[in-house]
């Protein structure tokens, strides 16, 4: 091969590289960027570009109280379920990250089973469970249905983050007199802290979006976010759900930089 | 304490490691309210009647010998192997570029790259009724350039499913991506160059089969998501395209044969368990194949 083909050869694998990935970014990012532009629209409908622009539809918003109820108990439902995610997940990372034995191999393929598992079927069979044992469904099988879907993103960040822990720093602790809650509350813990945020972080936005559990395990009572958002996707195209879209993204946009800074989520998730 | 202490200073090499027990609280969770509720979805599964008192493998058959429900899982399999083959095909790139870049571009990438993946779902796929719409903005496009007179249709079809269904889980194919890419050796493609390869000979040779570790687990993230998504499924692809998801709300939901639904779920979850085990049997044939070279 000569030199300039070669060359030609390089280049052409590098371009089309470069295009493929630069589309794919766009695909990505765009819709996100049509529906903040579409919110601001002036009409009625989801036409791009709007005919006109205004905040009407964030005025909407403001009145919407269905959807904000629905966004309480959604709020309500993801603290409570990335609080009890981190104290039984990080426990349970504690116990199976450091742990060659059979059962904790078999624990963490247990633990992280939701991950792959159809939710809408654990849905059904939570549902079915909890009307079995005479429980009613309402914020508290929400709870329960919820921390089962998003501890194994707690577990796995803070495995990820033991694995990373030189088991020296623990035996020099251990050999300087530390007792070993002491060990792990000034040596362990603060060094698996930003393991333990990021995967808090990834849970709490899942169970805010989760959709396959509480379809099952709401009612009109405990209404959640995202299921009202698609219940009235499905009657009409409301402008108002564009306006409720924005805030959402730049929220979730304004906790990524957060989390950014707090934690490098980036270089976390990427090993 | 005093004794833990004791004990702790007689065995050093123990401290390293913490009492298995600690998992005891989550395992007994998972226990009462996961692994409980689908045993129960496996028996009432195995049940005739919707009272479920006669025992029988009456629900599976019906599935089974029921061309209608079979195309449902034929067509939900389908669209999950579209949507990870687009996922591959694009993100691949993503994670390639996000190697050779510098660190500043390599966080917005990143970030870019989530922004779906901690978006909500449903705000995701109203996106893309907004761009696939009669009025959106490709239709918008195509007509001010005079392409085309009337609309298209792209809402409720295949197409525009696989396209949102791509995008929505794109961050699942590519941060696996971006971890096998990041650990091969660099001098193994300066190695294949020098020895005169070009660079797509170096890449389908040398780089694609060592990040096959990266392609199995992010194929088998994309593949379990596109077809469990609910949502996406049912707002993009509308009434006239039914998956198995939707289909099993329905028998269990609107129609409340919990034992058929019992029964759809269960073939599901084995299907999506098939799957996997696919995939993972193919992940270590390819470490092998990426050890021997």
């Amino acid at each position: 091969m000569s030199g300039r083909q070669r060359n030609w050869e390089a280049l052409s694998f590098q371009i089309v590289m470069t295009v493929i990935a630069v589309l794919a970014l766009i695909l990505i990012v765009s819709p996100s960027l049509v529906v903040v532009i579409v919110s601001f629209t002036s009409g009625f409908s989801l036409k791009f570009p709007p005919p006109g622009y205004s905040t009407r539809w964030y005025v909407e918003l403001w009145n919407a109280w269905q959807l904000q109820f629905a966004a309480r108990n959604s709020v309500v439902v993801a603290l409570w379920s990335t609080g009890l995610s981190i104290v039984l997940g990080v426990a349970a990372a504690l116990a199976i990250s450091r742990s060659k034995t059979l059962t904790a191999k078999l624990l963490d393929s247990l633990f992280m089973s939701p991950l792959v598992l159809p939710a809408l079927a654990f849905g059904l069979a939570a549902l079915m469970f909890f009307s079995l044992i005479g429980l009613p469904v309402s914020l508290l099988t929400l709870v329960i249905g919820h921390t089962i879907v998003c501890v194994p993103y707690v577990v796995r960040n803070t495995v990820a983050a033991l694995a990373q822990l030189e088991p020296t720093l623990l035996e020099s602790s251990a050999i300087l007199g530390a007792s070993r809650l002491y060990t792990f509350r000034r040596i362990v813990l603060p060094l698996i802290r930003p393991g333990i945020i990021s995967g808090a972080f990834i849970a709490f936005m899942s169970s805010f979006d989760n959709v396959p559990v509480s379809l099952f395990l709401r009612d009109a009572a405990t209404d959640m976010l995202p299921i009202r958002m698609w219940q009235d996707l499905e009657g009409k195209l409301d402008v108002t759900i564009a306006a409720l879209s924005s805030v959402l993204i730049i929220a979730t946009v304004a906790l990524m930089a957060i989390m950014e800074r707090a934690t490098g989520l980036s270089k976390r998730l990427t090993g | 304490m005093k004794s833990a202490t004791t004990a702790r200073i007689t065995a050093p090499g123990d401290v390293t490691s913490f009492n298995l027990g600690l998992a005891l609280p989550l395992g007994v969770a998972f226990a009462i309210f996961f692994v409980l509720p689908l045993a129960q979805l496996l028996y009432l599964s195995l049940h005739n009647d919707t009272a479920a008192t006669v025992w029988g493998l009456g629900q599976y058959i019906k599935f089974l010998t029921d061309p209608f429900s079979l195309a449902v899982l034929g067509s939900t399999l389908l669209l999950g192997a579209e949507v990870t083959l687009a996922c591959l095909v694009l993100g691949y790139p993503i994670a390639w570029l996000y190697q050779r870049s510098g660190s500043r571009l390599q966080t917005l990438i990143i970030m870019i790259v989530l922004l779906p993946l901690l978006t909500s779902v449903v705000v995701r796929t109203f996106a893309w009724i907004v761009i696939l719409g009669r009025q959106g903005i490709i239709n918008s496009v195509l007509q001010s350039l005079g392409l085309i007179g009337t609309p298209l249709r792209m809402i409720y079809t295949q197409g525009g499913l696989v396209a949102a269904l791509a995008q929505v889980q794109m961050p699942l194919m590519v941060l696996p991506l971006i971890t096998a890419i990041g650990r091969i050796d660099p001098n193994l493609s300066d190695a294949s160059a020098s020895l005169g390869a070009g660079s797509w000979r170096t890449f389908f040779k040398v780089m694609l089969p060592l990040s096959m570790p990266g392609i199995i687990a992010g194929c088998t993230l994309t593949y379990a998501a596109a077809i469990t998504a609910f949502i996406t499924q049912s707002l993009v692809g509308g009434g006239q395209m039914l998956f198995m998801p939707m289909y099993l709300y329905q028998q269990a939901s609107t129609l409340q044969n919990w034992p058929f639904a019992a029964a759809i779920s269960i073939i599901f979850l084995f299907a999506v368990l098939a799957i996997v085990a696919l995939f993972s049997t193919l992940g270590r044939r390819a470490r092998g194949y990426g050890d021997a070279r």
